[in-house]
């Protein structure tokens, strides 16, 4: 789950670390009121929306005048950015946040992610702030720190000063330093973060050290015991089937294709999306409908893959285990004695009763093309497509 | 031989009375698995499908001397009952649990570290379908039908693709000496190279079908091993060719976030490896048929 950069500021400076000084505003006048409140005389208008890239995409100004802030956030409130990051749809600005211009004397990246290979959280860190880390891993690899952190005992003075030397930070503000790397590591660990991102981290000309932009991403699956992260979920950030499904307990997300797919099972899923693009399709969306294909959950997925309006042919393809092909079959015959679907259906079903399933969907009156293997479902679908 | 489990494999089923725990349970008593008892905190004493339930797993483990054990613990109680289990002395734990923290799973690995090698539990999962040694003993949640008795070692991140798999070397008359399901979350038990060292190690299995996905640098890993120590030929299929980069594909772990990560590039690391690569899901079966009459080895 991600959150918005003001979020993710707030926490941070729950546990220490120090930001600009700013508020979040709704409205023009809002804006201006807040930006006099703030005081000073240049401010930043920044959009929020759950994409990186953002400042590239026209989605934050610098303004010298309160007015000038109102007049940016009249521009920017309700229209969709589009980065590199959001697709061509972009994302819809709904909320804006202005913060105290700050003067930057060095900008620095750094990051916490969870390492994979060593089961451990990574602290990443660069003199070359404001690139992307792809950027700069390409670019200047070489100003790259990286240090391990056990989890069990957490991040250690020593290694938070390593890294703030490594950064070329002047001696008298290393103890500052140390601390902003100290604070992002605890919200990473105790909030069951995935990713803290502050790029860029700035070393100002009054010799603070501020996190100027943040991204944060956390684990849905310690969401039940993490509400107060929970709740700043904002589902306007995400695609509406996605936010259906995800309410609905499906694992699914949108793609670009017309090929509309219902499976069971991540890896299958994933598998059947392969075995369409080999053929010469292109998936419309990942859909796992969980092991258990219950009757209740091919309605679900059936409704959700009919408010797709790509889906030009809809491929289903169920390895029945614990379950039998025979009761898949009766809940796809109920699905679609409730659901309209105007496209061709291809149905792939295999395991467990695999006979007895294909007897039924016979049976019943439904429009559907049977096929057997993974490539004969994928090669039909893209058939279908005419 | 079979890894892991064989035909007299003692099994405790964690979390035994809850509905999943029932089920599944008894699929795995009816294939013939050795399920001796389970735990389930304050319902010691009671008696659950004819077998002792135990409060703690110390005490199930002092009574039934049972080795092995079987997670169905919901994902907030999960990295307590993994802890348990290799406190315990359980030398391997099947967690089947689907959504436990990534935090949790690295305090549960840390949390293994203490014991030395000899008394260390083996973890498999979670979000696994488990482990099944054909015609012995099934340790999971997987449909034991489908898998014929034989040769092929199979290890799969996925498990509705381990099925796959194994339906398909069945349709060509091949069977399975074991097939491990290690799991699609970020942070797992046992990895890739884990298992593979198990199968070469083993002398009923002939070869290796690994089933991977985006994500994590585990497969790669594997290949590298399988280079350097493996004798028995390696047959690999990777999922997520069309998945899109930054995108959690269902399982959590199937994100692509660095290089190597994407199924191209694991498929392009794992030709340098020396790994046959089953160029799509449909031929898993007939790439494992085709290496094996290669090697002579059918």
């Amino acid at each position: 789950m991600d959150i918005h950069e003001y979020q993710a500021k707030k926490i941070l400076s729950d546990f220490g670390v120090k930001i600009p000084t700013g508020g979040i505003v709704y409205s023009p006048e809002n804006a201006e009121n807040k930006a006099r409140e703030i005081g000073g005389s240049k401010w930043v208008v920044k959009a929020q929306v759950h994409s990186g890239a953002r400042g590239k995409a026209g989605g934050i100004i610098i303004c010298n005048s309160p007015l000038e802030v109102a007049d940016a956030t009249d521009k920017l409130l309700g229209k969709k950015l589009i980065t590199n990051q959001t697709g061509p749809e972009g994302k819809i600005i709904n909320r804006i946040y202005i913060e105290e211009a700050t003067d930057i004397k060095h900008e620095l990246y750094l990051g916490l992610v969870f390492d994979r290979s060593s089961e451990s959280i990574m602290v990443v860190a660069s003199t070359e702030g404001g690139m992307s880390v792809e950027e700069i891993s390409k670019e200047k690899p070489e100003t790259i720190i990286r240090s391990k952190i056990e989890v069990a005992v957490g991040i250690q003075q020593f290694q938070a000063r390593e890294i703030a030397f490594g950064l070329g930070i002047e001696s008298k503000l290393i103890s500052r330093a140390a601390n902003t790397i100290i604070g992002c590591y605890k919200a990473f660990s105790e909030f069951d973060a995935t990713m803290v991102e502050v790029n860029p981290l700035v070393v100002s000309h009054q010799d603070e050290i501020l996190a100027l932009d943040c991204k944060m991403s956390f684990d849905n699956n310690a969401m039940f015991r993490r509400d107060e992260i929970a709740e700043l979920r904002d589902k306007t950030q995400e695609n509406s089937n996605e936010v259906y499904a995800s309410d609905r307990g499906m694992n699914y997300v949108s793609l670009d294709g017309n090929i509309g797919n219902i499976i069971n099972g991540a890896g299958l899923a994933m598998a059947s999306m392969d075995m369409i693009k080999l053929a010469g399709g292109e998936p419309a969306n990942f859909l796992d409908v969980g092991g258990g294909a219950t009757p209740e959950k091919i309605v679900k997925a059936f409704k959700l893959i009919s408010m797709d309006t790509k889906v030009k042919v809809i491929l289903v393809n169920i390895f029945a285990g614990i379950n039998r092909c025979d009761w898949v079959a009766e809940g796809i015959v109920q699905a679609l004695s409730k659901i309209e679907i105007k496209h061709p259906l291809v149905i792939r079903l295999a395991g467990t009763n695999v006979e007895k399933g294909n007897e039924i969907l016979k049976k019943s009156n439904i429009n559907y093309i049977e096929a057997s293997t993974l490539e004969d479902a994928a090669n039909k679908a893209v058939k279908a497509l005419g | 031989m079979s890894i892991i489990i064989h035909k007299n494999t003692k099994i405790l089923v964690q979390g035994f009375t809850g509905k999943i725990g029932s089920f599944h349970a008894e699929e795995m008593i009816k294939y013939g698995s050795n399920v001796v008892g389970g735990i389930t905190p304050g319902k010691g004493g009671m008696t659950h499908l004819n077998l002792p339930v135990f409060n703690t797993v110390k005490e199930a483990v002092d009574q039934t001397g049972a080795s092995t054990s079987i997670l169905f613990v919901p994902p907030a109680f999960a990295a307590d009952s993994a802890m348990e289990a290799a406190d315990a002395g359980i030398k391997t734990c099947v967690a089947i649990t689907d959504g436990i923290p990534s935090h949790d799973m690295v305090k549960i690995k840390r949390y293994m570290r203490r014991y030395p090698k000899d008394k260390k539990m083996g973890l498999v999962g979670p979000n696994c379908a488990g482990i099944i040694s054909p015609g012995k003993s099934m340790l999971g949640i997987m449909p034991g039908h489908i898998y014929k008795e034989g040769k092929i070692g199979i290890v799969s991140r996925s498990g509705t693709l381990g099925y796959e798999a194994a339906q398909q070397l069945k349709d060509l008359e091949i069977g399975v000496s074991t097939s491990v399901g290690i799991g699609g979350d970020p942070i797992n038990g046992s990895s890739f190279r884990d298992i593979i060292e198990k199968f070469e190690n083993d002398d009923e299995t002939i070869a290796v079908l690994m089933i991977g996905e985006i994500g994590g640098p585990q497969e790669v890993e594997a290949g590298q091993f399988a280079k350097e120590n493996m004798s028995k030929p390696v047959i690999a299929y990777i999922a997520g060719l069309t998945a899109p980069k930054g995108r959690v594909m269902g399982h959590a772990g199937a994100i692509v976030s660095a290089y190597g990560e994407s199924a191209i590039e694991k498929v392009e690391l794992l030709k340098e490896c020396g790994v046959t690569i089953s160029k799509n899901p449909s031929v898993m079966g007939e790439t494992v048929k085709k290496v094996l009459v290669e090697n002579n080895l059918n």
